[in-house]
Formats: structure tokens, sequence, C-alpha cells
């Protein structure tokens, strides 16, 4: 077993509510291929509101290929094609006529790397409310702090908001990502496998940080890192060869998985 | 709103594109309509064949220029490859990086030299050495030659030594490992492997020479008859055109722009056989 | 077995070198001996020779026969280097953002975009001179001019701003353009502020490198811009870049001491050009590490 304190999950559990929260996005019969190559087999699943769903998987079960079709990144990949519905507040975002620049602002992303852009620390927050015609100085100015605050990186940056943002370290870096994509206020916020690339004090960061911000947001997170998925998120959904194996309340899944594969993959035979 | 910015940028960027296109098809257009004529009124026989380039008595034989061409690249090719070849054996496997820093903007700056300068230095320096070496007017294929030769030298360099630098560094340590020493190992290793990269390089330069006009009119005398002997002046296509378009008229001028166009096939086939090594040296 | 034992051992001795590696290893350095002795007598010759001739009325306001002043064709240079990139620049930027932030592998009216754009660097100066007279300044009517002479040169130099613009896009990583699209950014405020900006240093090179092949450019311009040393009123007026100035009087070869003065003008710029050229390099592979 995971070396995860069950009982402190199950506390918690039992403070949230017995009420079941609203869907903020539901999967439905999703197939996704590549080319000749079936990726995702018919996926369904209804992600809650101002929850935390975490991904789990061994590499290559398409869990961020199922996190980047939530707001049609895959649309960037030569040779993707997808069927079936991914629906967000009542919408089929893959309907025809969708504003894919729209969608993607309600549901924004944060990546494996920390990718800020080659300008200011400022200009990189304020690019996404300038891209949805923000011009004012003050409102800008308002929502960078505002932003750099949520993601709880203000008070390290403060002092340097006009020099390059490629000078911060890589937690801060991914921190100022997580600020630049709330910075558009979105809806619900993607996180692929954002802490992979940081160092165990800049995880903790992000963690607590998206604990706080489920708040707010409703939060998706594609791990590899079991232990992060039992520590921080709500439900989880696990992933073996492009099936959704299981989905289910993180503790629940953790505790009592049920199937035999999850329960394999948890306990370490394979992964 | 902001679908028709982007529908407009997208329009705007094709379009961009195809420009290279519409240049590529109006230089046909415009030079095979006038050439065309001009050659099948001629007679291709004796346009291409034809020894004689007397305009005034309507006689438009290229053959001189063409062997003119001909001769002043492969000259430019016996200076050009070898000391192109060992000076880019040089940069890529004997200097060290701080020599390497100061001869690359050097080679560059060779490149750089604009014709109507290398065609003065021939002039003023190269023609009056032939006169007195070998007591001859001066200008001619082996003035020609030597320029182009010097010319052709950082395009033949930079290709070759790109192809050297790309050959992977364990070929090399394999043959030391064989207890072949510095030199067999970058000249019976690096150099065949690189093969393809230095035979692009050379082809590159004869595209060079063969296009080259305003250094080789300076100095190689351009008289339209086949030379002799390199101390003979000689006449290119490409000096042809220029030597005489300033006032030819009617057929004269279309023969001329008929000279244009065999240059322009000549060209498209060096640009087809680079194209075939390079992309041989890719994989 | 036992030779190469001794010789590992005999470690201060050298090794015993065959003939043709010295051999090889003396025409190696003969070749890069010979280039940058070419290079040196080349730069050297013409600034020795052309320094004590500049005198001041080679930069005289007006061009006459017996001034051949200098000075019109500077100001016909720079206005030639202008108007080419004007038109080249934003063309070659364009196309070359075409082919690589809107296009899907395999397309073919990119794979002909390419091909012509090749052949297009592949031609001969000559060729487009004569192109440009054929089509600018006879069809189109425009008679030797600026314009004819640039348009002609925009298209010589369209590959090179093309080729530099489009490894400059290439060499910007993906996760920019990922980041900005996740934000919800369209194609082109993507392509504008996010990934341009990064390229710039690339795309300047290719401009610098232009820049080069304008002012060193005579064949292409002889027949397309003409060879009148005035400035000129309008685009519609015939010019006389440094290049063709030197051409000129290099071939009517009555006055030798200006050739010389302006060879070493023409030279000077070239030099400038070149030095621009390998700083913007430096400060790119920098950038980069």
């Amino acid at each position: 077993m995971v070396d995860v304190d069950l009982s402190a999950l199950k506390e918690e559990a039992g403070e949230a509510p017995a009420a079941p929260s609203k869907t903020k996005i539901a999967v439905k019969n999703l197939d996704l291929y590549y080319g000749d190559f079936h990726a995702l087999h018919s996926i369904n699943m209804d992600m809650p509101e101002n929850k935390i769903t975490a991904y789990i998987g061994p590499s290559g079960c398409g869990k961020s290929t199922l996190l980047r079709t939530l707001n049609r990144m895959n649309d960037l990949v030569e040779g993707c094609r997808i069927e079936g519905e991914v629906i967000l507040d009542g919408e089929n975002m893959y309907a025809r006529g969708t504003d894919v620049n729209r969608l993607r602002k309600r549901v924004g992303m944060v990546f494996q790397k920390p990718n800020p852009f080659p300008m200011t620390v400022y200009d990189n927050i304020a690019f996404g409310p300038r891209t949805h015609g923000v011009k004012d100085k003050a409102t800008l100015d308002e929502i960078v702090e505002t932003a750099l605050r949520k993601a709880a990186i203000f008070d390290e940056v403060k002092d340097c908001l006009k020099k390059s943002a490629l000078q911060l370290s890589g937690g801060q870096q991914q921190r100022l990502c997580i600020a630049r994509a709330l910075a558009v206020e979105p809806e619900v916020l993607l996180m692929d496998e954002a802490t992979s690339a940081l160092d165990p004090i800049s995880t903790g960061r992000i963690e607590e940080l998206a604990t706080e911000l489920k708040k707010d947001y409703t939060v998706i997170m594609v791990t590899h890192n079991m232990q992060q998925a039992a520590r921080v998120s709500d439900m989880c959904a696990f992933f073996l060869l492009g099936d959704l194996v299981e989905f289910d309340e993180t503790q629940v899944l953790f505790s009592h998985p049920k199937e035999k594969r999850t329960e394999d993959y948890i306990t370490g035979r394979f992964g | 709103m902001k679908s028709i910015k982007e529908t407009i940028a997208k329009v705007l960027f094709t379009a961009a594109a195809g420009i290279s296109i519409l240049a590529v098809a109006l230089i046909c257009i415009f030079l095979f309509a006038s050439g065309l004529p001009a050659i099948g009124e001629i007679g291709v026989l004796d346009f291409l064949g034809g020894t004689t380039w007397r305009p005034a008595a309507d006689q438009y034989g290229i053959l001189p220029m063409i062997i003119g061409s001909v001769y002043a690249t492969i000259g430019a090719l016996i200076i050009g490859i070898p000391i192109g070849l060992f000076a880019a054996v040089y940069l890529s496997r004997f200097a060290s990086p701080r020599v390497k820093r100061i001869l690359t903007p050097g080679v560059e700056l060779l490149a750089g030299i604009p014709s109507v300068i290398y065609g003065f230095f021939g002039l003023v320096v190269l023609v009056p050495l032939i006169r007195e070496v070998f007591n001859v007017q001066g200008m001619s294929l082996l003035a020609a030659s030597i320029i182009l030769g010097i010319m052709i030298l950082p395009t033949i360099i930079t290709v070759a030594r790109n192809a050297i630098d790309a050959v992977p560094d364990s070929y090399y340590e394999g043959a030391l490992a064989l207890g072949a020493d510095h030199e067999r190992s970058v000249f019976r290793v690096l150099v065949p492997a690189a093969t393809s990269g230095i035979m692009a390089g050379v082809v590159l330069g004869v595209g060079r020479a063969i296009g080259e006009t305003m250094a080789v009119v300076m100095i190689a005398g351009n008289q339209a008859v086949i030379p002799d002997s390199i101390l003979d002046g000689v006449r290119t296509l490409t000096t042809n055109i220029v030597l005489e378009m300033g006032y030819a008229a009617d057929l004269h001028r279309e023969a001329l722009i008929a000279t244009a166009v065999v240059l322009f096939v000549f060209v498209l086939i060096i640009n087809i056989v680079f194209a075939v090594l390079n992309g041989r040296s890719k994989r | 077995m036992s030779d190469t034992a001794k010789a590992t051992v005999a470690a201060p001795r050298k090794p015993h070198r065959k003939t043709s590696s010295i051999i090889l290893n003396a025409l190696v350095h003969l070749a890069i001996f010979l280039t940058v002795a070419v290079l040196l007598i080349v730069v050297g010759y013409i600034l020795i020779m052309g320094i004590p001739n500049l005198r001041p009325e080679l930069f005289a306001f007006e061009y006459n026969s017996d001034n051949v002043s200098m000075f019109p064709s500077l100001v016909d240079t720079l206005l030639a280097v202008l108007l080419t990139l004007v038109i080249a620049v934003p063309l070659g930027v364009m196309a070359a953002i075409f082919l690589v932030e809107y296009t899907t592998r395999g397309n073919k009216f990119v794979k002909i975009v390419r091909l012509t754009a090749e052949t297009l660097a592949g031609i001969p100066s000559i060729v487009y001179g004569l192109f440009g007279m054929l089509f600018f300044v006879v069809f189109l009517g425009w008679g030797l001019s600026l314009l004819a002479g640039c348009l002609t040169l925009a298209i010589m130099v369209l590959p090179t701003v093309m080729r530099t613009t489009e490894e400059a896009l290439r060499a910007v990583p993906d996760s920019y353009r990922e980041g900005s699209f996740g934000l919800g950014a369209g194609r082109l405020r993507t392509v504008l502020s996010v990934v341009l900006p990064p390229a710039m240093p690339g795309i300047l090179g290719g401009i610098i490198l232009s820049i080069g092949r304008i002012v060193g450019e005579s064949a292409a311009l002889i027949f397309t811009a003409g060879s009148v040393a005035s400035i000129p009123d309008s685009v519609f007026g015939s010019v006389r870049t440094m290049s063709v100035h030197m051409y000129v009087l290099a071939s009517e070869g009555l006055h030798i001491d200006a050739t010389y003065a302006t060879a070493v003008v023409l030279l000077v710029i070239v030099l400038l050009i070149n030095a621009l050229a390998s700083f913007v390099a430096k400060r790119l592979t920098r950038n980069e590490e």
C-alpha cells in the first residue's frame, strides 16, 4: 500500500458536505486517435466543480492526452482526431462554431515544464488579459497583482515585475505560469504534471496552492506521483493503456479499489 | 470579429509565401517568351553549336561562350576545390577555438566582398602580373579562373566545413583507437564521411562561378572566340549579356536573352544536383 | 602487439609519423594560409592604394565627370537598401511565418513554395537583371528606375530573408506557443507577441546579410536601375549605387585614383556590415546559452 495517511483522508471526507457537487466538465464517449493509433478508448467521466480531480497512471496511459482534450490543446497536434463529447457547463466544446480561444480562456492550463514567455514578469501575467481586450493600465496592474497573490508568488516578485521572467527559479517560474493562467480568470485550471520538473519544496508550495485554488476554481491535474494524488485530490481517475480503469473519490480509490488493475498499480506492482 | 483578423492574416501570409512562386513563374515566362522565339529563328543548332558570334552579320553562335563559361568554371574549381577543402578541414579539425573565432568571420568577409572589387583587384593586380610573367595581353581565362577560384572559396569552405563538423566525433575517435594518427583519421574517415556535403559545397561553388558576371567582365578579355590557351581572352555566357545588352536591338537583343535562358537552364540543373546532394548529406 | 605497448610506455617520444600525414598536415596549413593571405592582400591592397586618394571632391554633392564624386552613389545605395528592405523584409518574414506557423506537413503548396525559393536563391544576378529589365523596365514601363532596381533586388534577397526567418522561428520553443494558446490567444496574437520577439535577432541577421548583398550587387542593377549618378527625385528616377559606380569607373579606366578611393569606401561599408553581422550572431549564440 502507498504511504498515505488514510485516517486523515477519511476525517476530511467526513467533514465534506454530503450533497454531491455540480458537474463542471463531463466527458462522454470520448475516443481519440493519433493517426491510426487509438489513444483513448471511449472515456466517460464527470468532474465536479470546486474539487481537485487527479489523473494517475503509468506514462503513455493517455492521462495527459485526455487533459489536453479538455481545452482542445490537442487541436494543435497534427493527425489528432476526436470522437465523442466534452461538455463544459452543459455545452459540448467540440460542437461546431465553438470559439476555441474563449474556451481556453475559461479552461486554463499549466504545463509540465514551466514555460514563461521571454518577457518581463509583468508582461507575462498581463499577456492573457491584454489578449482578451484589457487595455487600461490601472486595471492591468490590479489583475497582475491579484493573480500573483493568488499564486502565492507576489511577495517574491513584487520588486522585480519589470525584470525578465526567465531569471526566476524553476519553482517561481511555475507559480508565475499559474498566476498567468489565473489572470484570465478561468473557471477550470488544468495542471499537466505541473510539479514534475520541480524540487520538493516548490512542489509542496504548488500542492498547497492547488488546495487553496479549488475554492474558486475546478482543478484537474495529471500527476505521475501517487502520493501527490492522494495528498491533494478529491477525485481520482486511474488510466491504463488508453482506458479509464477506475474513477472514484480519492480516498475510496486508494483504500478500496474496485479493480484489480488499480490495486496492482497503487501497490506498486507496475508503473 | 477576431476570426476576421485571423483570416485576413492567414490570407496575407499565404499570399506572401506565394510571391516566390509568382516570381519564378514570371522570370520563366519573360525569359522564355523573349528567348525561345529567338532560338527558333536562329536555329537551335546554329545557336548552341555555332562558333561565330557576329551580331552585325546576324550570326549568333554561343558555343564560344558556353565553352568559355565551362572553362572558367573548371579553372575556378581547380583553384577553389583543393584550397577550399583543405582550409575547411583546417577550420573543422585543426584550428583551436580561438583561431576559429578569428578566421570564421574572415571567411565570411571573403564571401561579402562585392564582385566589382574582386574584378577591380584582378584588373589592377592580376592582369598586369600575368602580362609581365607570360608576356601576353593579360586579360585572360587564367585571370578569370583565379579570381573566380577566390570568389568560390568561401562557399566551398563554409559548406564543406559544416559537412565535416557534422560527422560524429565517434568516427574520429574510432579511427584514433585503431592507431591512426590525427591526419589519417581526418582524411580517411571524416572527409569521406562528409563527401556528399563537400560535393554540395562544390556544386554551390559551380553555381556561383557560372553565374558571376561583373568580376569576369573586367578581367577576361571578352573575345567571343573559343580560347586556345589559358592565356587567351575568353567570353562567358554572363559577360556576353552584360557587354552587349546596353545597345542591342531586335534579334540581337533576343539572342542575348536566349543566352540568359541557356544560363538559366544550366543553373536549374546545378540546383537540382545540389538539392539531391544536400538531401543525401542530411540523411 | 608489443610495439603498441612500447609506444605507450615511451610516452614523451613523439610517435612515428607517416610521410603522408606530414604532407597532409602541410597542405592543410598551406590552404588556410593561402585563404587568409588572399583576404589580407585584397583588403590590404585596396586600403593602401585607396586611402591616400580619398579627396574631399570625391564627396561633392553633385557628380560630374571631373570630380567623379561618389556622394550621389552613397545616397543612392542607401535609398536602394532601404527601399529593397521595405519590400523584401515584410514579404519574406510573412512568407516564413506562413511556412512555420500556418502549415501542416506534406502540404503541396508548401513544397512548391520551398522549391521556388530554392530556385530563386540559385539564379545568377545577371539573369535577375535581365528579368527586371524585361518586366519592370519595359513591360510595366517604369524605365530605368530606383523602383525597378529595388523590386529586382527584393526578389533576389527574398529567399535569404525567408530562410533566415524560418530558421529563427523554428528555433523558438514550442512551449511558448503552447503557453500562449493555453491562455486563449489566437494564432495571430501568438505569432506576433510570443514567437516573433525571440526570433528577432535571427531575422535581423538575415536582414544584415541581405544588406550586404544589396550593397555588393551590380549586375542586377545596371539594366534595371541604370547608372545615372544623381539623387533621384522619385522612385522612378535612375540611380547608380556604389557597386555600379565602382564598375563604371573601373571600366572607363579614366580615373584610376578615384576608383581606388571608391573601392575603399565600398569595402569599408562591406566590412562594417560584416562586423555588424558577426556581432548579431554572437549575441544570438549568447542568448541561446
